[in-house]
């Protein structure tokens, strides 16, 4: 009744063609691998925007360290006779540019003075920044400011990664009564605002660096709590996970070296963007006044001090405004540049 | 939908007792007394404690305080301006400073959203990375460097604005300090639009409305930032959070008579009446704007309203 079957095969055959040898010589490229920090370097390196906040880092943290040892003046010394001095600088004087002189305004016009020309010996004398109204030397309380921020820019990744990044695992890892409890908690501390809780605490521990670093231990780590129990619960789940289990893992063993390992570059992405916010609160709070008690200097114990010179003596507020704008914005330069070359799934803001 | 709200705004209410209970044992730490004045004698500190109830047990004091809230009595100010309620002093101050914060949310969302579609739609293009280095500053340079700026260049040397609070200035007086809040909001806005809108524009709707014929204005605004909007007001709990404490000293560089001024006042003149009724206002504030927030996200997005309908049963 059918067509005999070598002949269905035979129509079938018709149907191809054989290609033929082409002659493709088939070349197998093997590349040579990276190490994961090469490759992680390599990644970030292609990016403008993290090279240069790194670079500015680098170079602020240097000034941070040498800039108050190599001005020849101490942070909180002040000399008579140099009070709100301009700005000079050896070899830039002669170009006309940071000669020491100012312009100030006055309601008769305008005069331009030069104090390093009046006081006694003010031919030798140079501060890079100027001084403030006290006469201190700016440069030096600049950078001294700086060694604060930094400190700040460590203790809230400090906090990220030791309060914040265990608080959502154990909550993820748990689940149920533990983490319905710590998630109720986090969201009444989440309810008010960091402002309110912040000037608060402060208030009653009396101002200081060690207020303020508490402060930012108990404010900063929620958004990385958030993060690591949503990557817990996403991963505790997974094969590997049941597989240690089975195993006879610890709870805290698979949560810290399982699971840990398959999350932590997502985790260094938050803690590096919460250092910038870190940085503006103590800002923040120095400018406000419940800051770093004087005569320590803090960049926005700076700005705050200065601000009240900012239409005589506009020149004493630019160092510490500059230096802190850059660094947050290095830092959050820098955290971009991570967050692609560590993940590039993670959404933008 | 109605049993999400209800819960909800059962969450907020009980938030904001737990916050009172927390402010009012971190008040009762606080160290130093509003009397603490060298010309009285114990005598008469003694006198004015009890005058004000302080000599009160603590709870005592607490139920007051909470009964004295709900009425809308936050008790009077011990140094900032003597025998004054607290209320009142709210009252003068709270529209300033909302109309400040109406105006740098309003300026920098519409500034943010012609921003971020500019640059979705032109993708890697200048315009587009122009946009993405001038919103990485707006979000990473603290507003009140801009303030500063803004007050040095247009307040002081130029003289286009005034560059100290004056309300017979209008809305002229709230010019620099608005615009230094908005930069962030603006900032924050363009990158999350962007960001959205790439992904919008990239979307099979789109092609399908394109397809239809639909194009230029209506194209963008009516399909694109409509659906792209929805995750944008997600971010506003946070930049509310943002204009708050940046307003604090936006309103101390221009002295603007608002809430954010007087809370200086208070933290450094230790009023606690003062101090712990901002700091209820501040919360109360930010848990009715996360509130609407959720509420509206819920109303705007069916996918959200119909998974927490699901959730919450």
């Amino acid at each position: 009744m059918d067509k005999p079957l070598n002949q269905i095969i035979q129509n079938k055959v018709a149907d191809f063609t054989f290609v033929g040898q082409k002659n493709i010589k088939v070349v197998d490229e093997v590349y040579e691998e990276d190490s994961y920090w090469k490759q992680l370097f390599k990644r970030i390196a292609k990016n403008k925007g993290s090279v240069f906040g790194f670079i500015m880092i680098t170079l602020i943290a240097f000034m941070a360290l040498l800039g108050p040892v190599i001005s020849g003046y101490d942070f909180d010394e002040q000399i008579a006779g140099h009070e709100s001095m301009a700005p000079r600088i050896p070899v830039l004087e002669n170009l006309g540019v940071f000669d020491g002189s100012e312009t100030l305004k006055t309601s008769t016009g305008e005069l331009v003075v030069n104090k390093y020309e009046t006081i006694e010996g003010g031919e030798e004398v140079y501060h890079w920044f100027g001084t403030d109204v006290l006469g201190r030397d700016l440069f030096t309380r600049t950078w001294i400011g700086t060694r604060i921020s930094l400190y700040i820019a460590l203790v809230a990744v400090i906090v990220d990664v030791f309060i914040g990044m265990s608080y959502g695992m154990i909550s993820g890892y748990y689940g149920g009564k533990v983490d319905n409890i710590m998630q109720r908690s986090v969201e009444v501390l989440n309810g008010i605002p960091n402002l309110v809780v912040v000037t608060l605490l402060i208030i009653v521990l009396k101002p200081g660096l060690m207020s303020i670093t508490l402060a930012i231990a108990i404010t900063g780590w929620i958004g990385m709590s958030r993060v690591s129990r949503a990557s817990m619960l996403k991963l505790k789940e997974s094969e590997y996970v049941l597989a240690a289990r089975t195993m006879g893992a610890k709870d805290i063993s698979i949560m810290y070296k399982d699971i840990l390992p398959n999350i932590f570059s997502q985790l260094l992405i938050m803690s590096m963007f919460s250092i910038p916010s870190a940085i503006f609160t103590e800002a923040f709070l120095a400018f406000v006044g419940i800051g770093i008690p004087v005569p320590m200097a803090s960049l926005g114990s700076l700005i705050s001090e200065n601000f009240k010179s900012l239409t005589t003596h506009f020149y004493m507020i630019v160092p510490p405004v500059l230096v802190l704008a850059l660094l947050m914005l290095s830092f959050n330069l820098l955290a971009d540049g991570l967050r692609d070359a560590l993940d590039p799934t993670m959404k933008e803001v | 939908m109605k049993k999400y709200i209800l819960k909800r705004i059962g969450m907020s209410v009980a938030t904001l007792l737990v916050i009172v209970l927390v402010l009012f044992i971190l008040m009762q730490l606080l160290p130093g007394s509003p009397f603490n004045d060298e010309r009285l004698s114990i005598e008469q500190q003694q006198v004015l404690m009890s005058k004000y109830g302080l000599d009160d047990s603590v709870p005592v004091q607490f139920f007051r305080y909470v009964k004295n809230m709900l009425t809308g009595d936050f008790g009077k100010s011990y140094t900032i301006s003597k025998n004054t309620d607290v209320s009142l002093l709210l009252q003068n101050r709270l529209p300033t400073s909302l109309l400040l914060g109406g105006l740098s949310i309003l300026l920098g969302s519409v500034a943010g959203l012609l921003l971020g579609v500019a640059a979705a739609l032109k993708h890697n293009s200048l315009l587009d990375s122009m946009a993405t280095f001038f919103s990485v500053i707006g979000v990473s340079i603290p507003s009140y460097v801009f303030a500063l700026g803004l007050s040095y260049l247009f307040g002081f040397q130029l003289s286009w604005l005034p560059m100290l609070y004056n309300a017979d200035d209008g809305l002229r007086a709230f010019a620099l300090p608005a615009v230094a809040l908005s930069m962030t909001v603006m900032a924050t806005v363009a990158r999350f639009t962007r960001t959205e809108m790439i992904e919008v524009l990239n979307s099979d709707y789109m092609q399908l409305v394109e397809s239809k014929g639909v194009s230029g204005i209506q194209l963008i605004f009516k399909h694109a930032l409509r659906n792209a909007s929805i995750s944008i007001i997600t971010i506003l709990g946070p930049l509310v959070v943002s204009l708050m404490t940046g307003s604090l000293v936006v309103e101390k560089i221009f002295s603007i008579p608002g809430i954010g001024q007087l809370m200086v006042q208070a933290i450094q003149s230790n009023d606690y009446n003062v101090i712990l009724a901002l700091a209820f206002v501040y919360s109360a504030l930010y848990i009715f704007v996360m509130l609407a927030v959720d509420i509206l996200y819920g109303v705007l997005d069916p996918r959200i309203r119909l998974a927490k309908e699901g959730a919450n049963g």
